[in-house]
């Protein structure tokens, strides 16, 4: 049950709470607060069959063929990090939000919003880097937009990308579909991205050899579905990282989850930097892993083929689907006991001892 | 990682059980002061993993939680002045005030920012001449030589927009009154090991002399835990109460002497509100007089309301270990850590917030 939808809650509230009558940054953070927006604000608004899947990308049927459509807005600080850059995460993303679909991407769009002053040889860096993203995962970007925004009134580049991907006959993955008995696999290692954005960041900055994790996934989960179509669902964990991927899987399949934490694999100069700033790996952002729901009998098979792929050498199986505790999702630590991997409630923040 | 997974090692962990379990004969209540000790309990499942005979209850050392209510309103209020950049560690801008918090500031138009340093904050002010720029100076022993460090640096550049407002807690006082409270029911302490890498544990020898109590200084790993839990079994087992180091790659009997210094240069000791437990005396440090012009409290002669905490959280039996966060009918329905009617739930590092977050399965409060 959740916060929100507690019986008591409407009769006594004595606390001096926040009227959350503002939008935060926690509302983008992937978890609790980005759940109530959504369920809040836009799901009454748009409801209809395809929306309400709440799947990375919408399944549509059009003539009798099946496409994958989703879009993405990239507003990364800064522009430019280890291992990437704004363009080629804005390719990314909407692949991999396709891709979670079980779907071929085909065709991007390219949003770009431009603040007034942004030197134009930033902008070619950028735009050179979209386009070699999108050749090298051979998609092609067939439509566009520019607009320009007064000085001060955006924060020097914002890329908005859709993408429309066809999901091959057969293929029907879904975050409501996991079952009791099913495994998890990991495609590798967790918070590169967030932890390379972050030792960017003003004030903050710390020298450290991590890389952002951005690659397009397609041909992971292609490989994936080849070695067995016995998967039931795909997610990125991006924003949130995993810890709301699999929350959000749990809650969507009334399912619950228990994980090894021992089998997380996680680098060193990841652990060493959240150890450092008081975050857990397991709610930062991910752009180029996945985590896979399969069917118990297959899970050795999708691991195999997983691993063979570049992208996938670390994979790991993680954990399994339990009928008990629906919702949640719950890790057995190093010492054999039992804890929640709750969904963040806002942005995670540091602690300060 | 070196330093931290010999202190996670399952191996070790379970000798150390083994050893408790072994030397314990009677029920013994145990209360680890720090917020930060209390997390790791919390998160490895330590406390369900010793034998019955123990029992853990949690302690006041939650800096954010214990940050008074006028406080947070007086953070607020000067943070929607205009010209004005409020720094704060990151715990802080989500702890609710009476009407608000310092998060819907920074939403409307505040100008708020997260630091790990308050000398982040001084750089602010350097580089802003034209803006005000104030540091939340909160926390225990742990953050007051840094923090006491940027108001001594701030002065000696002569900075004229900078200033603090600090509400520096003490653990020493708390545990005293914990103590001389007739219900207390604590048989032995595992002391604040980062507080004490500080202030040494002198003065943890006196409580535990005078109080006849066994104090162990401890870290903060699952192994550091369970040593400290050891040792105040076998002292409590052998009739024993004195202070030991379980902490000795960090702590020195004597502390950290610069640190020492440059707080008692800056700070002078003073009554302080703890939230969920009231007025402390001689439980804070505040701002000397001759860093007036560095005290935002009279920078900006912001009127502190007393504000009545809710009547239904338990906060003030949960901070001196009298109840358990799952003795309290609001835990988890309406008392949430995005919603907390009080203290513990407000901070990670508080014990209702802590149980929510990785023990509500147990008690069934989904």
């Amino acid at each position: 049950m959740s916060d929100d939808e507690h019986p008591l809650e409407q009769f006594t509230c004595p606390a001096p709470l926040p009227a959350q009558d503002k939008v935060l940054l926690g509302h983008g953070s992937g978890g609790r607060l980005s759940a109530e927006l959504l369920r809040k604000v836009f799901l009454p608004a748009f409801q209809n069959p395809a929306l309400n899947c709440l799947n990375d990308q919408a399944l549509v049927s059009v003539d009798g063929v099946r496409l994958a459509f989703t879009t993405d807005s990239f507003v990364v600080r800064p522009l430019f990090f280890p291992g990437g850059d704004i363009g080629s995460l804005a390719v990314y993303g909407t692949i991999n939000d396709l891709a979670m679909g079980g779907a071929e991407p085909l065709f991007l769009s390219a949003a770009f919003i431009l603040e007034e002053g942004l030197p134009l040889d930033t902008l070619h860096q950028v735009v050179a880097s979209f386009s070699r993203a999108a050749q090298e995962a051979g998609v092609e970007v067939v439509t566009g937009d520019t607009k320009v925004v007064e000085k001060g009134k955006g924060d020097g580049l914002f890329i908005n990308t859709s993408g429309i991907g066809r999901v091959p006959p057969g293929i029907n993955l879904s975050a409501d579909q996991a079952r009791p008995g099913d495994r998890i696999i990991l495609s590798g290692s967790m918070g590169e991205h967030g932890m390379a954005i972050l030792s960017q960041r003003e004030g903050l900055e710390f020298e450290s050899p991590i890389a952002s994790d951005c690659a397009p996934l397609h041909t992971l989960v292609a490989a994936m579905l080849a070695a067995s179509p016995a998967i039931r669902c795909l997610r990125d964990p991006t924003r949130g990282g995993l810890s709301s991927a699999l929350n959000e899987i749990a809650a969507q399949s009334r399912v619950g989850m228990v994980l090894e934490e021992s089998a997380i694999p996680i680098q060193e100069a990841v652990r060493g930097a959240c150890e450092l700033l008081g975050l857990d790996p397991l709610y930062v952002a991910n752009e180029g892993k996945l985590v896979a729901v399969v069917d118990a009998g297959q899970a050795e098979r999708i691991l195999s083929a997983t691993r063979v792929h570049p992208l996938g050498k670390q994979a790991q199986i993680i954990g399994r689907i339990t009928e008990a505790n629906p919702g949640l999702v719950t890790m057995r630590t190093s010492l054999g006991t039992t804890r929640i991997v709750d969904m963040l409630s806002g942005d995670q923040l540091p602690r300060i001892c | 990682m070196k330093y931290i997974d010999e202190y996670r090692d399952a191996t070790v962990a379970r000798a150390l059980l083994g050893e408790i379990t072994r030397r314990v004969t009677r029920p013994w209540v145990l209360m680890e002061i720090c917020g930060g000790q209390t997390h790791t309990l919390m998160r490895y499942g330590i406390d369900e993993l010793l034998p019955p005979q123990i029992e853990l209850v949690h302690g006041p050392g939650c800096p954010v939680c214990v940050t008074p209510l006028e406080i947070i309103d007086k953070a607020i209020a000067i943070a929607s002045l205009p010209n004005v950049t409020l720094v704060s560690y990151g715990d802080m801008l989500r702890v609710p005030g009476s009407h608000s918090d310092l998060y819907h500031v920074k939403a409307g138009g505040g100008d708020v920012r997260v630091a790990y340093s308050p000398m982040e904050a001084l750089k602010i002010a350097r580089s802003n001449p034209e803006r005000r720029v104030v540091f939340l100076g909160i926390g225990f022993e742990t953050t007051a030589p840094a923090n006491a460090m940027a108001v001594w640096q701030g002065a000696r550049e002569g900075l004229k927009n900078f200033s603090m407002l600090a509400s520096q807690v003490l653990v020493p006082p708390a545990i005293r009154m914990l103590l001389e409270s007739p219900q207390h029911r604590v048989q032995g302490f595992i002391a604040p090991g980062h507080v004490c890498t500080v202030m040494g544990y002198e003065e943890y020898a006196e409580l535990s002399r005078v109080f006849h109590v066994p104090m162990v200084v401890g870290g903060f790993e699952p192994v550091d835990l369970l040593e400290a839990i050891s040792m105040l079994v076998a002292q409590l087992e052998g009739g024993r109460a004195e202070v030991e180091n379980q902490y000795v790659r960090s702590v020195a009997r004597e502390g950290n002497h610069p640190a020492q210094e440059i707080m008692a240069r800056v700070f002078e000791v003073c009554d302080r509100k703890w939230r969920g437990l009231g007025l402390i005396p001689r439980s804070g440090l505040k701002l000397r007089a001759e860093f007036a012009a560095f005290d935002a409290e009279r920078v900006f002669d912001i009127a502190a309301e007393d504000v009545e905490e809710p009547a239904e959280c338990i906060s003030a039996q949960v901070l001196q270990g009298l109840k358990k966060p799952l003795d309290c009918p609001a835990f988890g329905g309406r008392c949430t850590p995005a919603r907390p009617l009080g203290a513990p739930m407000v901070s990670a590092e508080g014990a209702c917030a802590a149980y929510y977050q990785y023990r509500r399965h147990a008690a069934g409060r989904l």
